[in-house]
């Protein structure tokens, strides 16, 4: 019995990898490279193209979250589209009902998700491994079937769900604009206005883990046992990091609501969860810019693999998933790393 | 009270449904550790092929034996090919690849046999047993292949020397080894043993449900509730989950003011985690203790 349980210990602990933490971010001139790229694309590209790129900003702030969680403490969740649905649902119904304005709605709409992940958290503290994928694969089916619910009708509108406006952009940079005769259109205002937004909370992130808390999420996610006896508070800070994944996928969520103008119970699927998981995987897991490069690859793969065949889009997509896990099991951060020595190599 | 114990009837014989899914993930946890989401797809495709041979006109019992090889088959080959590279991988890119698994069954069956729903044949005939409407032919010969393969596997486990080999491989692998188990191996055929028991959930289930590539997507979700409430760990205890989970989700149905069809789903989902919660090994799992 003694030594099946030793081999229960080996096999927990490597869950989830341990990522150092240095190694959890870009460095600083290629953060700022990339950063002006981002800046200026919008004025090169279409309409449709910009909001685009507005939903993988915000898809990558989904998963960033989901990689605080999981790379950061350790824990899995398949229910982010949960948090996301949570997020969407409090912009939508404050701009419609209450008319606050959109860049308000979003604070808010992030400490509701805190709370709402803070609890969860607490359930989730006793569960681990598969248990605790389990328990959020069930919060994220259950999502839509609550939203559709006969009593919170009044507010989330039902099956139909909710429109929103899109903001227009404000008058002073409109103005402003005029006077050298350009005009913002509404994708471009919003997708400058999600870049603020991300660059904000994709640096707060990385303050995060790079704090007293982050370490206490990474030696959790190391070792439990010994966290706790290092004077770790192993309850708080797992709820905790459910609680900050939550309030940004929250955040997220509310942007997303805006720039799709739409919100209904059927867009917060467990589907959507699980990209999100898959983004996480592709991005590489911990490694807190590959949140994007995994955005990039839920949103654009599925479109590739439908023009490669229609009929059989979910079977390439399949495919290619199973190549990035075979080609490259630690995702986008081997390739990264690949490419600095590489660059190293070239310098020399 | 006969309300009462019409709806534990029916919910019996919706738990029969729920017992065999979860029978199947059962047993691929004790071979590898891990729940398969593409458990469901590997059972819908199964069923698909059954229904194919029949088309081609091969008696049922005759099809039956054959797709039950062919996914044993399958079962293995999928593991030597596809998961057997992973094992040493961390869990999360595991469930990637079940869901890669999961895309790519249900986007080929979707493409071979489309998405329209058929109806599919029972062997044990629909009309009612005895006297009752609630529960037909059908359903009883469901609770019966259940058990008989309950039984089966029971015997299977204890009094064979292979199924010797598999407990001792999934509960000790090193010692094992040593004493000349192929481990390995021993997952292949756990994993040909469970995608065989889904086989056979997927043939006794679509005649309830009807055949089309998406039909499993409840069932399955209702299966973990059943293997959870049951415990991971032990096959008795997913067919008694499987049959709390038809009767509790149908009495929830009637008794409970404002649960209809619509929130059926959300409270197998509470009913996991609340299992999770009190009672993490479930009602005859064995509690997994961890040594420092």
């Amino acid at each position: 019995m003694s030594a099946a349980d030793e081999a229960e210990v080996v096999a927990e602990g490597q869950a989830v990898e341990a990522v150092p933490k240095r190694a959890m971010t870009l460095s600083t001139g290629t953060s700022l490279t990339v950063l002006l790229v981002l800046l200026l694309i919008p004025l090169l590209v279409k309409n449709f193209i910009i909001f685009q790129m507005t939903m993988l900003l915000i898809y990558g702030l989904a998963v960033l979250a989901l990689n605080i969680l999981t790379g950061g403490s350790g824990q899995f969740s398949l229910g982010q589209s949960a948090f996301y649905a949570i997020g969407a649902y409090t912009s939508a119904i404050l701009m419609e009902d209450f008319n606050v304005n959109y860049a308000l709605t979003l604070p808010v709409a992030g400490i509701i998700c805190f709370a709402a992940g803070f609890l969860f958290g607490q359930p989730a503290l006793r569960l681990s491994g598969v248990y605790l994928a389990l328990a959020t694969f069930a919060l994220a089916t259950a999502m839509p079937q609550l939203l559709k619910l006969g009593y919170f009708e009044h507010w989330t509108g039902g099956v139909q769900g909710l429109v929103v406006t899109k903001p227009d952009a404000p008058e002073i940079i409109e103005s402003a604009l005029k006077v050298v005769h350009l005009k913002m259109s509404q994708d471009m205002w919003l997708y400058y206005f999600t870049l603020v937004i991300t660059v904000a909370i994709y640096l707060w992130s990385i303050n995060l883990l790079r704090s007293r808390s982050g370490r206490a999420f990474m030696s959790i996610r190391d070792n439990e046992i010994a966290a706790s006896s290092m004077g770790v508070n192993v309850a708080l800070y797992k709820t905790l990091a459910f609680g900050v994944s939550a309030g940004i996928t929250g955040v997220a969520g509310g942007l997303g609501a805006i720039a799709v103008q739409f919100v209904a119970p059927d867009s917060y699927t467990i589907t959507f969860a699980i990209s999100l998981f898959l983004g996480m995987v592709v991005g590489g897991v911990g490694w807190l810019p590959g949140s994007f490069v995994g955005a990039a690859f839920i949103i654009f793969v599925p479109n590739i693999s439908e023009s490669i065949s229609k009929g059989l889009s979910g079977a390439v997509f399949g495919v290619l998933l199973f190549l990035v896990i075979f080609l490259v099991p630690h995702g986008a951060r081997q390739v990264a790393i690949v490419g600095q020595q590489l660059a190293g190599r070239f310098r020399r | 009270m006969e309300l009462f114990t019409n709806q534990i009837l029916a919910g019996i014989s919706t738990g029969a449904i729920y017992a065999c899914m979860a029978l199947a993930v059962v047993m691929i946890y004790q071979a590898i550790d891990h729940l398969n989401f593409a458990q469901g797809e590997m059972a819908m495709f199964s069923t698909f092929i059954s229904w194919q041979l029949m088309q081609w006109g091969i008696p049922y019992w005759v099809a039956f034996v054959l797709t039950l090889i062919f996914s044993f088959a399958a079962g293995i080959v999928i593991e030597r090919t596809l998961f057997k590279p992973l094992a040493k991988a961390p869990i999360l890119t595991n469930v990637a690849g079940f869901i890669a698994l999961f895309s790519i069954i249900n986007s080929c069956a979707g493409l071979i046999w489309d998405f329209t729903i058929k109806q599919y044949p029972t062997p044990f005939g629909s009309a009612p047993f005895l006297g009752s409407q609630l529960i037909s032919t059908h359903q009883a010969g469901m609770i019966g292949v259940t058990f008989l393969l309950l039984a089966a596997l029971y015997f299977f486990f204890q009094y064979t020397r292979v199924g010797l080999a598999m407990r001792a491989a999934a509960s000790l692998p090193e010692s094992a080894r040593l004493v000349g188990i192929n481990t390995a191996w021993m997952i292949a055929l756990g994993w040909g043993m469970a995608a065989g028991i889904g086989a056979i959930a997927g043939m006794l289930i679509a005649p309830v449900v009807f055949l089309e590539p998406n039909m499993m997507g409840g069932v399955l979700i209702y299966g973990f509730a059943a293997a959870v409430l049951g415990g991971l760990t032990s096959p008795l205890g997913a067919v008694v989950g499987g049959f709390l989970v038809g009767v509790f989700e149908n009495l929830a149905g009637t008794y409970i003011p404002g649960v209809g069809n619509e929130l059926k789903l959300p409270i197998a989902l509470a009913l996991i985690i609340t299992v999770l919660v009190i009672k993490p090994a479930g009602l005859f799992g064995r509690p997994i203790i961890k040594r420092v």
